[in-house]
């Protein structure tokens, strides 16, 4: 067990836009969100999955809804609390923990908020390892934890209690109860016993953004370079963007980024195609990283993450490569989170075999 | 003949032109600005009609651009003691206001806030009815706690204004009808914190601007200027009455670099085009679109607070004529720092021991200054090879920044304006990578305080339009027509009025098929 800070939170928004991989939303009203319960509760307990027992019960909490209206109607803080009492009394014990089930974007910084408001410890682990867009698309879900029974309350104290026959259903059900509450809802899912967290999570998420946040803020010299050794990822090409294209498909920003090469890549060019996340790389016609390992998109100088929405022509960048958890390599998940699942028709070969043909 | 004077307040000059109804230069003069931005002015104003010799009673406006409200947010000082009601129970009570303050801001403005019941949806519909005996308490409460003016923000009030409206009628009620309140929906928009923190920096800087708009009117009056109105210039290029600036001070804290573009755009007559505008200590690019600035799209940072209203797309290099030029090891080193005005002491050229871009120039021989204290002998031991080194150094600075404000690789034209343009190599201008030419315009060194001159009065509409009775066409036209009367309400001249600006935002889940649409309208002042 340790503690986090505001300065630990602040490291892990920053940490949490790497892993967002161009997508997920913005983790700022979520780190204010967690600096405000933090200065009037105190630090938020951090907890390694190991420490928590077999039998324990761990909530998982985020936020559903558009970040335009986020942004603008920011929730009450104690929303979690009544979900919780719920799902406690329904699973017939109290819930030790809470959790993130997305740790790139908004959802990071969130259940830090719900923990250090509701006085309960947060595991170090997550559902993915980085963002993705839909509800299954988590490592419980390839473990058979279902996301129901699942809380989805407003500011207002309208609550929600979904059971529903499968994840796919869960998604719509909720979607459509945010929008009739307000566009803006905190939900409460995919419950699980310490031994689930154990097996079906990505672990120590937290303490990697923290780290990564912190190597990006302390490293004046050489950011990125620092970043990579330490999530032992890849210098994929540095360019400059010089086109950029968007278009909106049924609620998702799809589109892609053209960057010319600058340095030692000059002469070389780099297409990055997204859907809300950066989804595949290709340099020269020749696809050099996918889905699921995480590509994202930093300042060349800065080496502060750039979203899918703030590229723009002009910027001098580096995109990197980081492998995802290794349990996103399997069959069954690539059905999931899969190039094809996305609608490229490719294989997925994990970023470590692309890089040591080159 | 009508006569206008345009007054601009820069870090190191205060300018001031007289221009004639074709916005002909009929005079202009540069003094120094004072710590007390106000003095500057004054000195400015007397300067500019001494000099001019024309006939007071001839001038029928004064626009100003001033730095008084940014100064005092960055310095931390004369700032008013600030009562913030939010109108969001039970939503957003997880952030206080304030919250996103640096600390040393936060008590500079006194740290009072309350969050109390009411706000709406983004479709409209009440969060809750706004709580009027809970907003009467807190006000009573404010005035208690010693708060000078209140800002107040309400949940998606962008969408509905109902409830800042409301309590800005009972604040009245309870305060007295002078008591100055700021309404969040009249600065920011979509983002709650930023829209609030606009606000609060608005309602702090209210007694700063009280005094400097009275000062600058008993000014006017001294000298004789018995009809000119007096108008300030907007982060948008446009004006804005006396009146509604004590109001609403904050739309000044970027006109200046506004300013600047929008006098380039006049002295050049280019719609389209990138403006680099180089001054002692920092050069700022920014890009010209259809004739005025165009704005960013991400949160803008005033004295540290994450704010949303409209400001120009800015780059800011520190590269300007004073800056400090180092020699390192095996390389040479440009900036930030810089010397500013002092480089009449401190810079090699002058007898000083500091190498700056101005020396560079002067060394390299592609610049001159008239200047006898300057002696080109104590340039001597400065070599060539650092010197081509520096040259191409400060050139790919600016290469890089153009490129940044380009939204695609076509060459575009170049304004240079500003007094420390001469940093720039003349026989560089054909080539600047992706520039198709560089201008030098006559009078560029006055382009801010022309550009405050020649800013032209608009009128906004921003609101969602339902389309179940008709088509998004008609309500686009609508919008327009809507936008253009307020223009001409505003003062400008109904034959001049032009839509600048068509913004539209789908709102998604919104039964109806809504959008939102926001419509810029600009023309001439009618005088």
């Amino acid at each position: 067990m340790r503690l986090l800070d505001e300065r630990a939170v602040e490291d892990i928004a920053i940490g949490a836009a790497v892993l967002g991989t161009g997508g997920g939303g913005d983790p700022y009203i979520g780190k204010l969100m967690a600096i405000d319960a933090i200065s009037e509760h105190g630090p938020i307990k951090l907890l390694s999955p190991d420490e928590v027992n077999d039998d324990d019960l761990v909530i998982p909490t985020a936020m559903m809804g558009a970040p335009t209206v986020i942004i603008e109607k920011i929730p009450r803080g104690d929303e979690a609390l009544e979900a919780f009492r719920i799902l406690e009394r329904r699973f017939g014990k109290k819930a030790v923990a809470t959790m993130s089930i997305e740790a790139g974007g908004i959802n990071s910084t969130i259940p830090l908020a719900v923990a250090a408001r509701l006085g309960v410890p947060v595991v170090d682990c997550d559902g993915m390892g980085r963002a993705f867009p839909e509800i299954q698309m988590v490592v419980p879900h390839l473990y058979g934890v279902k996301a129901t029974p699942m809380i989805i309350v407003d500011e207002k104290g309208n609550l929600v209690m979904l059971d529903t026959i499968d994840n796919t259903w869960t998604e719509r059900i909720s979607r459509a109860a945010t929008v009739v509450m307000g566009g803006s809802t905190v939900i409460a899912l995919y419950t699980m016993t310490g031994k689930q967290i154990k097996e079906a999570t990505v672990h120590g998420s937290i303490t990697m953004a923290e780290t990564i946040g912190r190597i990006l803020r302390e490293n004046k010299k050489n950011p990125i370079q620092a970043m990579l050794e330490y999530v032992k990822g890849y210098e994929i090409f540095k360019g400059k963007i010089v086109d950029v294209m968007r278009r909106t498909v049924a609620g998702f920003a799809r589109g892609e980024a053209r960057l010319e090469g600058i340095d030692e890549y000059s002469g070389h060019e780099l297409l990055i195609r997204f859907q809300n996340e950066n989804l595949v790389a290709i340099r020269d016609g020749e696809i050099v990283a996918s889905v699921p390992d995480l590509i994202t998109v930093l300042e060349a100088e800065t080496g502060q993450p750039i979203t899918t929405e703030g590229l723009r022509y002009g910027y001098r960048a580096v995109v990197v490569g980081i492998p995802c958890n290794p349990k996103w390599r399997t069959p069954k998940a690539l059905e999931v989170v899969g190039p094809r699942y996305f609608g490229y028709d490719i294989d997925y070969i994990p970023i470590e075999e692309r890089m040591r043909k080159r | 003949m009508p006569l206008r004077i345009g007054i601009d307040v820069g870090g190191t000059h205060t300018d001031a032109v007289i221009l004639d109804e074709k916005n002909n230069l009929i005079y202009a003069v540069k003094t120094q600005t004072t710590p007390d931005v106000t003095t500057g002015i004054l000195n400015a104003l007397r300067d500019v009609l001494k000099g001019s010799g024309v006939d007071p009673e001839e001038i029928q406006a004064a626009m100003l651009g001033t730095t008084h409200c940014t100064n005092a947010i960055v310095e931390r000082k004369r700032l008013n003691r600030v009562g913030v009601i939010r109108i969001a129970k039970p939503a957003t009570l997880a952030i206080k206001p304030l919250r996103a303050f640096p600390a040393d801001l936060r008590e500079a403005v006194g740290n009072l806030w309350t969050i109390i019941t009411g706000g709406h949806e983004y479709d409209g519909r009440e969060i809750a009815p706004l709580d009027e005996k809970e907003l009467r308490e807190a006000a009573r409460k404010m005035r208690e706690q010693k708060a000078e003016t209140i800002a107040v923000c309400s949940v998606f009030s962008p969408v509905s204004t109902d409830h800042e409206k409301r309590a800005a009628e009972i604040i009245a009620e309870e305060l007295g009808h002078n008591f100055p309140v700021t309404l969040s929906h009249e600065i920011g928009s979509i983002g709650l914190l930023e829209r609030e923190s606009a606000a609060i920096l608005n309602a702090a800087v209210i007694s700063v601007a009280e005094a400097a708009i009275s000062a600058f009117e008993n000014a006017m009056r001294e000298a004789g200027l018995h009809k000119a109105k007096l108008y300030l210039t907007q982060n948008d290029g446009t004006l804005m009455s006396a009146d509604y600036a004590r109001k609403y001070p904050i739309r000044t804290v970027a006109s200046g670099p506004t300013n600047s573009i929008r006098g380039a755009a006049h002295l050049t007559q280019l719609q389209d085009g990138i403006v680099v505008d180089i001054g002692g200590t920092t050069t700022l690019v920014g890009a010209l679109v259809r004739g005025f600035p165009r704005e960013s799209a991400v949160a803008v940072e005033i004295g540290g607070v994450r704010t949303n209203f409209r400001m120009p797309d800015l780059i800011a290099i520190g590269c300007g004529g004073g800056t400090i030029v180092r020699k390192t090891d095996s390389d040479v080193e440009i900036g930030p720092q810089s010397v500013g005005y002092d480089i009449v002491r401190k810079g090699l050229a002058w007898g000083g021991d500091t190498i700056t871009t101005t020396d560079v120039a002067l060394a390299s021989g592609y610049a001159k200054i008239d200047d006898p204290r300057i002696d080109l002998n104590r340039l001597k031991n400065l070599d060539g090879s650092f010197l081509t080194r520096a040259v191409s150094k400060i050139i790919s600075l600016v290469e890089n920044s153009i490129d940044k404000m380009k939204t695609s690789p076509e060459p575009l034209p170049v304004v240079l304006v500003g007094g420390g343009g001469i940093i720039i190599p003349p026989s560089h201008y054909d080539k600047l990578k992706g520039v198709s030419r560089v201008i030098r315009p006559e009078h560029f060194q006055f382009a801010n305080a022309i550009g405050a001159a020649i800013a032209q009065v608009s009128g906004e509409i921003d609101r969602i339009f339902t389309l179940e009775h008709m088509s998004r066409d008609e309500a686009i036209k609508q919008a327009k027509e809507m936008a253009i009367q307020e223009a001409i309400r505003a003062g400008a001249k109904p034959d001049t009025v032009q839509v600048v600006e068509v913004d539209e935002i789908p709102l998604a889940y919104l039964p109806g098929n809504a959008i939102r649409i926001r419509v810029k309208a600009a023309g001439a002042l009618s005088m």
